[in-house]
């Protein structure tokens, strides 16, 4: 097991490496002057100059990376062009919402699609299974901005159950903050349900035509017995592989529904961030989205291992 | 068991009307980058803060007027070189400090060093000096006579702070105004809470919130669920006439001080020969741009000028809509088969609605636009200080700002020594009737020169909850005044 996990963290820490210079490089390049988009079509050149001077915008680029990395190594993601506080502090305010709204669109993708997959799969051919089907496919091809828009119609302006959108912030209250992010969630969750109720079906069949399976209902379990105890755990792989990818998607990912429901989110600091040229914003951002996503494929990697004893065995 | 429901659905109504009369929740576009005005140009800053929070000398009524501020009145000396201002007694910051005449030193000091990073430098560069007599009493030098001083003094980049909060100002305002800073949830919105121990008249509110919806279907959404109040600069017109159906909201459609032009690069061949801006001048169907870009929001106008200041005059007739004509000024310029060049075009609507009629319009003279979509970080670099453009729609939403056509470096890149002359004269000009003769002659050089194509005033329309009295319906400078906002039963 050891051997493996330092393989695993050895890759996980030359990836960021890798991360930190393509992300450096490619935001750099990328024209366009924060202190010019900050004072406007009005501004004098020398007034323009005395805000890059202040920004730190007449340094070298090698300069300016050296003090990002240095930063972020201990911690400090340093201060944004715009908003002139920490990007830590402002990372840490939009996660708030951001995180939350991705457990939440992950947890329903989960409660719904694994008893969905596994009945498809249990009942393969019959209606159920190709309701699921028909259904799912449809979950995938309808945009989630557009299902979002039609249930803030319903839900919000019809029927008035839900604001359309905004957050209250966790100080409104746990269920408040829950409220709000609900609709979200759920436009979040119905592709994501989709896609993991069909990968769930298809996992199941292929694990049930194996033939330690037919062993073991040769051995006289029910099927219902073979399902749960040897079909459900070795079909988890392609699934958790699935789920961890779906996680990474829900955080970084959320940019259009954030603005539809108008949530201070990630994806929207983000957008709002490349617009004003705000680069150390976006690439500190991306940077945390791309530790977060190795750090989820790292998680994954320790669950095969768990759910996989060959896997631990091998290495 | 029915009467109880009932019963209690009327208590909830009631205490839901009960609160409402005292709060507002306004939508805006944008959000404020941070929260000092006197440091950027975004106009979310100032539609938060301005009035409300910050107070300057002078201030801009609903109506453009400029008005007693912190300074209750003014002498202005003989030669015009000296303004002495009598400040307001008894006035506090949020924080609880005094404020006096050493604040105004220190604002309009800091506002023109040479660090300075305000985006209006150029209101303070005829100052020379500032200097308090005694504690409510502050004596400005001019370096020449300005006419519009008073006017540049009630600009937001010209409000008053104090030293001892100007650390924290980005994102803790301490100012004068009838609300004060409350609470900033970045990323959704900002709190200003009434000030008690405000100076004038207390505001009606107790406490108001900005909500930022860029989002043009979720504007729309959180209008109609009743979310927001009111919409400053609702982003989607063509929803306009679905609210004013809607007996529970009214429209406000007003002045802007925007100048919508389709800019020309004076420098750049074929546009250096005047009667090539001229045949672009009269190809543009204005009212057709207005009609299909702004859903017909909008007055069409002939110079840079706003309609509805005092001394506009209607210049239209410089360039009437007219392709045979500017065909025929085309071929006369020596392009008789038209040419070829770049329309770029920044993020608002105004500009890629716009461009793309004004594309077809100019097709029809012969002249092929290639037409490019930037953001504005990339237009401010291109366009704006590279000059690499041919034409550009953009709306110059800064008041009274004829004056930069007389810096010839500016994106347009307009060099006439005659009209730099005259804005000259007009800066130390300050006997009224002549500025206004001085304002006309400027007016009248710009539109004669065809120095951009002028399109159309920008409006502003704003959705508002019916019972919501004493928003503003014009924006003089770009402000959401809430002083005098109230509801009615």
């Amino acid at each position: 097991m050891l051997p493996y996990l330092i393989k695993r963290l050895g890759s996980l820490i030359v990836s960021l490496l890798v991360a930190s210079l393509v992300i450096f490089a490619c935001i750099e390049v990328v024209p366009g002057d924060p202190a010019s988009f900050m004072l406007g079509i009005n501004a004098q050149p020398d007034t323009v100059d005395a805000l890059r001077e202040e920004l730190g915008l007449n340094q070298t680029i090698a300069q300016r990376y050296m003090s990002w990395i240095t930063g972020l190594l201990t911690g400090d993601m340093g201060t944004s062009y715009t908003y002139r506080s920490p990007v830590s502090d402002i990372v840490a305010d939009r996660l708030q919402v951001s995180l939350p709204l991705a457990l939440y669109a992950l947890a329903l993708t989960v409660l719904v699609a694994f008893p969905v997959g596994v009945l498809a799969a249990a009942r393969r051919g019959s209606a159920t299974d190709l309701s699921v089907m028909g259904v799912t496919q449809l979950g995938i091809a309808v945009p989630n901005f557009w299902f979002a828009i039609l249930m803030v119609i319903v839900f919000a302006i019809n029927l008035g159950w839900f604001s359309a959108g905004g957050f209250p912030g966790w100080d409104a209250g746990f269920f408040a903050g829950l409220k709000a992010l609900t609709l979200p969630a759920v436009a979040l969750a119905l592709p994501q349900a989709s896609i993991l109720a069909r990968v769930m079906r298809s996992s199941l069949l292929d694990t049930l035509s194996e033939d330690y399976i037919r062993s073991a209902r040769a051995k006289g379990l029910t099927k219902r017995q073979v399902m749960w105890r040897h079909a459900l755990r070795n079909a988890m792989i392609p699934v958790l592989t699935i789920i961890g990818l779906q996680f990474s998607f829900l955080l970084a990912g959320a940019i259009i529904i954030e603005n539809v429901f108008f949530l201070p989110g990630l994806g929207r600091l983000v957008f709002q961030a490349i617009t004003q040229r705000d680069l150390i914003v976006v690439e500190s951002v991306v940077m945390l989205l791309v530790f977060a996503v190795i750090l989820v494929n790292f998680l994954v990697d320790l669950a095969y291992a768990w759910v996989d004893p060959r896997l631990r065995a091998r290495s | 068991m029915k009467h109880l429901l009932l019963s209690t659905a009327l208590i909830m109504a009631a205490n839901a009307a009960f609160a409402n009369t005292t709060e507002v929740t306004v939508g805006l576009q944008l959000e404020p980058p941070h929260l000092d005005p006197t440091s950027a140009a975004a106009g979310a800053i100032d539609q938060v803060l301005y009035s409300n929070v910050f107070e300057g000398l002078t201030r801009f009524g609903p109506d453009g007027s400029v008005n007693a501020g912190l300074a209750e009145s003014w002498d202005i000396s003989e030669d015009g070189l000296t303004y002495t201002f009598k400040l307001r007694s008894g006035v506090t910051f949020h924080d609880g400090t005094s404020f006096g005449s050493e604040d105004v030193v220190f604002s309009l000091d800091r506002a023109r060093a040479e660090d300075s990073t305000n985006a209006q430098k150029a209101l303070f560069a005829g100052i020379e000096s500032v200097e308090a007599v005694d504690a409510t009493t502050v004596k400005v030098t001019l370096k020449s006579p300005q006419g519009n001083f008073l006017f540049n003094m009630a600009w937001g980049d010209a409000v008053i702070v104090a030293e001892e909060s100007i650390a924290d100002i980005k994102s803790n305002p301490v100012g004068t105004g009838a609300f004060r800073f409350g609470d900033w949830k970045q990323g959704d919105s900002i709190t200003l809470t009434r000030n008690a121990d405000y100076w004038g008249d207390a505001a009606a509110l107790e406490s108001a919130t900005f909500k930022f919806i860029s989002e043009p279907t979720a504007a729309f959404a959180a209008m109609m669920a009743e979310d927001i109040d009111a919409f400053y600069s609702y982003p989607a017109p063509e929803n306009l006439a679905q609210f004013e159906a809607d007996p529970r909201f009214t429209v406000l459609a007003g002045n802007t001080e925007g100048e919508t032009i389709l800019a020309i690069n004076n420098k750049m061949e074929p546009f250096n020969d005047v009667r090539v801006r001229k045949a672009v001048s009269m190809a543009i169907d204005r009212q057709a741009i207005i009609d299909g870009a702004m859903f017909g929001y909008g007055t069409p106008i002939g110079s840079h000028f706003a309609p509805h200041h005092p001394d506009y005059i209607d210049l239209t007739g410089n360039a009437p809509f007219d392709p045979e004509a500017a065909k025929a000024l085309l071929a006369e310029a020596g392009y008789p088969d038209g040419f070829t060049t770049t329309l770029k075009l920044p993020p608002p609507s105004y500009a890629r609605r716009g461009g793309e009629i004004i594309a077809a319009q100019l097709r029809a003279i012969g002249v092929e636009t290639e037409i490019s979509n930037l953001e504005w970080a990339q237009w401010l670099e291109q366009a704006f200080r590279g000059y690499d453009y041919g034409l550009t729609i953009v709306s110059h939403t800064e008041p009274m700002d004829i004056g930069i056509y007389a810096r010839a470096e500016y994106y347009f890149q307009y060099d006439n020594a005659d009209f730099q002359a005259l804005i000259d004269k007009l800066s130390v000009e300050t006997d009224p009737a002549m500025r206004s003769d001085l304002l006309k002659q400027a007016q009248t050089t710009i539109s004669e020169d065809y120095v951009n194509g002028y399109l159309f005033q920008l409006a502003l329309t704003s959705v508002v909850n019916a019972k919501l009295n004493g928003f503003w319906k014009d924006a003089p400078t770009q402000a959401v005044d809430l002083t005098a906002v109230s509801w009615s039963e």
